[in-house]
Formats: C-alpha cells, sequence, structure tokens
C-alpha cells in the first residue's frame, strides 16, 4: 500500500524496514530468462536458457569465463552482468598477478556482495539488476554461489534462478543429496533436466540453452553445441517415458527416477533470505 | 662542489643471450641458461624464454627482475585480449603490446632487451627485435644480449639477405629448413660462450611451428 510512497530512491526506507528499490531490482532477476547451477564435490555445472529477442537477433550471451578456475551464468540485465564479470576478471587477474595463484572463490564472491552493497546505500546510483551464479574451484573445493543485487550471497548445492525457475529448483531439490558424489556426466544430464523443467513443456535443444563445466584437472569452459545435443539425445528417450515434467507432481509418473517421493508438489517461497 | 653520484643503481645486468631465427612456417628462439651477477653465476638453469602466446614466444636478456616484470605484465594482458576477443594474440600484436608496454616505462625502462618470435597469422615465421624502451622492427633474425656481438655477425653472414632497398623485394624471412635453423642456433652459441663470459652452461631452444611448441636443451661450456 505504501510502495509507492517509499520507492524512489534506493536510500529511502519504508516504514516496515524494506528498501523498495532492492527489492524491484531482485525482480528484475526473476525476469530474466532461467539459470542453474549445481556442483559435486569436484565438479560444477552451469546451465542457462537461451531468449533471443527475435528469430532473426542471436541470444544473449548468459554464461561467462572468469578465469579458468571460475565462471558465472547470470540472469536479469544481461548489461550489468557483463559489466561484473568484466569486474570479477579484473580481480583475478591483478590477484594472479600478485600471488602467482588462483583467487580463492569465496573472496571473490565477497568482493562481488560488497561491490553490489554500495549500490544500494549511494543516492546516485541503483542497485545492479542481475543475480550472478558464481561456479569455482579453489583448494577447499567445488562452491556455487548466488550473489544477489541486495548484496548477499549464499552458497548453495544447487541453485536456480530467473523465470519459471521454481520448476527448475523442485527438481534440484528433490535430488540434491545425491550430487556431491556424482560423476560429471551425471551432473551435466541433471542441469539438462533442471533446464528442461523451466521450458515448461517446450523441447529442449542445445539451440536454446547453453551449458558450462568446471572441476578438478578442467578448466572452465563451455560445451560445444553438439556435445549439449548428443546429451539431450541420449536421455530424450528415457525423457519421453516419464511423461509432463511440469508439475512436480508427475515425478510419480517416472518409475526409474523419484527414489523419494517426499515434498510432493510444494510450490513453497523460493529460498527464503534470497526475498527478505 | 663536484657532481652528485648514485651510491645505488635500481639495475643490475644478469648477462645471457638470446637469437631467433624466423624460416618459411617455423620459428626457433634461443636463449642460454646462465644467470650471472657480476663476475658470479647466481644458477646456471634459469630460462630466460616465456611462452607469451598460442604462437607467440619472447626471449629476453638484461635485468631478469624487469624481465619477470615485464612477461606477468604482458600474460596479465593477454589474459584481458582473450576475455575481450575470445581469441588468441597474434604475434605481431603482441608485438606492439610488448612496444607500447616498454615505452610506457620510457622515463624508468625495462632493463630488458628482446627478441619476439612466432607465427604471424597465415603461419609463416616472424621474429621482432626490441631495444630497452620499445623501437622495434620485424626482421628475419636477431640477437641481444651480452653476446649479441659475437652472435650477429655470424648470423649476418649466414643468413642476411641482399639490401631491403633492392628490387624485388627479398623476404626477410630465411629459406633454411627447420632442423639446419637449429643446428645454427647451436654453432652460433658454442661460438659465443667460447668469448662471452655471461654465455654457456646450457642452450634453451624453443621452437614454434604448425604443429605446436617444443623445447629442446644443448650443453654448453661451463666456464
Amino acid at each position: 500500500m505504501f510502495r509507492n510512497q517509499y520507492d524512489t530512491d534506493v536510500t529511502t526506507w519504508s516504514p516496515a524496514g524494506r528498501l523498495f528499490q532492492v527489492e524491484y531490482a531482485m525482480e528484475a532477476v526473476k525476469q530474466g530468462s532461467a539459470a542453474i547451477g549445481l556442483r559435486s564435490k569436484t565438479h560444477i555445472v552451469l546451465g542457462c536458457v537461451n531468449k533471443a529477442n527475435s528469430e532473426l537477433s542471436s541470444h544473449q550471451k548468459k554464461i561467462f569465463k572468469v578465469d579458468d578456475h571460475i565462471g558465472v551464468a547470470i540472469a536479469g540485465l544481461t548489461a550489468d552482468g557483463r559489466v561484473l564479470s568484466r569486474y570479477m576478471r579484473n580481480e583475478c587477474i591483478n590477484y594472479s598477478f600478485t600471488y602467482e595463484s588462483p583467487l580463492p572463490v569465496g573472496r571473490l564472491v565477497v568482493q562481488l556482495a560488497d561491490k553490489a552493497q554500495v549500490c544500494t546505500q549511494r543516492s546516485w546510483k541503483r542497485p545492479y539488476g542481475v543475480g550472478l551464479l558464481v561456479a569455482g574451484l579453489d583448494e577447499s573445493g567445488a562452491h556455487l554461489y548466488y550473489n544477489c543485487p541486495s548484496g548477499n550471497y549464499f552458497e548453495y548445492q544447487a541453485f536456480a534462478i530467473g523465470s519459471r525457475s521454481q520448476a527448475a529448483k523442485t527438481y534440484l531439490e528433490r535430488r540434491f543429496e545425491n550430487f556431491s558424489d556424482s560423476s560429471r556426466d551425471d551432473l551435466v544430464k541433471d542441469a539438462l533436466m533442471a533446464i528442461r523443467e523451466t521450458l515448461q513443456g517446450e523441447t529442449l535443444k542445445s539451440s536454446i540453452c547453453t551449458v558450462a563445466v568446471v572441476g578438478v584437472g578442467e578448466p572452465f569452459h563451455i560445451l560445444e553445441q553438439e556435445t549439449v545435443q548428443q546429451m539431450i539425445d541420449a536421455f530424450e528417450i528415457v525423457g519421453e517415458q516419464e511423461g509432463p515434467a511440469a508439475e512436480p507432481d508427475a515425478a510419480a509418473a517416472a518409475g526409474q527416477e523419484a527414489a523419494a517421493a517426499d515434498q510432493g508438489g510444494s510450490t513453497e517461497e523460493g529460498v527464503a533470505p534470497m526475498d527478505i | 662542489m663536484a657532481k652528485q653520484q648514485a651510491n645505488w643503481s635500481p639495475y643490475d645486468n644478469n648477462g645471457g643471450s638470446c637469437v631467433a631465427i624466423a624460416g618459411a612456417d617455423y620459428c626457433v628462439i634461443a636463449a642460454d641458461t646462465r644467470m650471472s651477477t657480476g663476475y658470479n653465476i647466481l644458477t646456471r638453469e634459469y630460462s630466460k624464454i616465456c611462452k607469451l602466446a598460442d604462437k607467440c614466444v619472447m626471449a629476453s636478456s638484461g635485468f631478469q627482475a624487469d624481465v619477470k616484470a615485464l612477461q606477468k605484465q604482458l600474460a596479465a594482458r593477454h589474459l584481458i585480449y582473450q576475455h575481450q576477443h575470445n581469441k588468441q594474440m597474434s604475434c605481431p600484436a603482441m608485438a606492439q603490446l610488448l612496444s607500447n608496454t616498454l615505452y610506457y616505462k620510457r622515463f624508468f625502462p625495462y632493463y630488458s632487451f628482446n627478441v619476439l618470435g612466432g607465427l604471424d597469422n597465415e603461419g609463416k615465421g616472424c621474429v621482432f627485435t626490441y631495444d630497452a624502451v620499445g623501437s622495434y622492427e620485424k626482421v628475419g633474425y636477431s640477437s641481444q644480449g651480452s653476446g649479441s656481438t659475437l652472435i650477429t655477425p655470424f648470423l649476418d653472414n649466414q643468413l642476411k639477405s641482399p639490401s631491403p632497398l633492392l628490387l624485388p623485394v627479398q623476404d626477410a624471412v630465411t629459406p633454411l629448413v627447420e632442423a639446419e635453423a637449429i643446428d645454427l642456433v647451436k654453432t652460433v652459441f658454442a661460438s659465443a660462450s667460447e668469448r662471452d663470459i655471461y654465455t654457456g652452461d646450457k642452450i634453451e631452444i624453443v621452437v614454434v611451428n604448425a604443429t605446436g611448441i617444443r623445447r629442446e636443451y644443448m650443453e654448453l661450456r661451463k666456464d
């Protein structure tokens, strides 16, 4: 009811103690096309749905290599994402230059979060309108982080952001306990399945999605379209037997998988902290 | 009042020699592995050669601390280039970058005498030679460092093409085959280490060709 009075600039609090501009920025993330990430002990896979403005145009780049051991997938204002990727690349290069070793992922996400926080406390700035899934490998293992426009960041075993990400999140929630020990290929397969969940019935093709992998002994790289298509074809046949994957309830039809049909079709509020 | 003399110099000369020869489809870059200071040897196994890009290798003699700093700068700039352009830098591009980087410190130079070697965009060998502040030229062969005064005349005798002012224009690259060029490099270093006290121990030879980059070593006089 009072949103309109207190949402003009980011330095104005609402009576309920909220910063609406920041929340609107998070809204921008939810409007962007989906991006997902999942990790095992040794590998992290990032995937995203490529949305092109029209048939004539190419799709936007949503996955960026930041360094050999770090990559990022974005959802929201891709221009903001590009700028932040450039910042991250710079930080990695400078750290490598000074310390002759790769920048630990945890450090990078903190720097990124602090940078985002600055924009929530200056009247002449606006928050970045992009959510980042940062995938990285360092001495302490494989990590997947989510950085919000609010300046918060969280570590995840698996996560999805952007439009229709709830479907992917539910899919991941069902299976995340197994990810730790998954093989690299199984992880990629799960990523593709999660992407498919966000498509709501549309056929999954390698032309509308991008997948990237980073892992032990494997520098961050985006998988070739043919490789991705081959993997899709491999499980499409299996997938057909699953039935429509739109609602998590339909998982019951997939006799092979659904080990624990636990929390059925829970359309819970996303992962709470992100939504304040 | 007598003119003030410096009681300390920011520079030191670690000696050594570098050579590079360009061929039709290869490039040979070589440097000795001795690092000295004054009349002493610091180590017999120091590499003066650095791979800057897929098909681009640099050998530098002079003050190795400055050389190391220069190599790191170029490596970082190359990473940025790769992020922006999605490809490796070509040898001519790296050559220009090196020149600019050196001139940037025109008033406190990198004490580094460089030869850059590799393949250009068409796969032909190319060698670029520099002074300490970035003046550079594309040549068919070059030598820098403490032994260069001994090496260059020998290379001139074996490889020098007739005047570039003559027509028809002659290619700078040598007609020699890869194996012959490597042999020439070994001979040239063996000669230099006879008379130059700063050159010796081992030669590190790097060959860049269509199949990639390979490295070989040859022993030299240890005295």
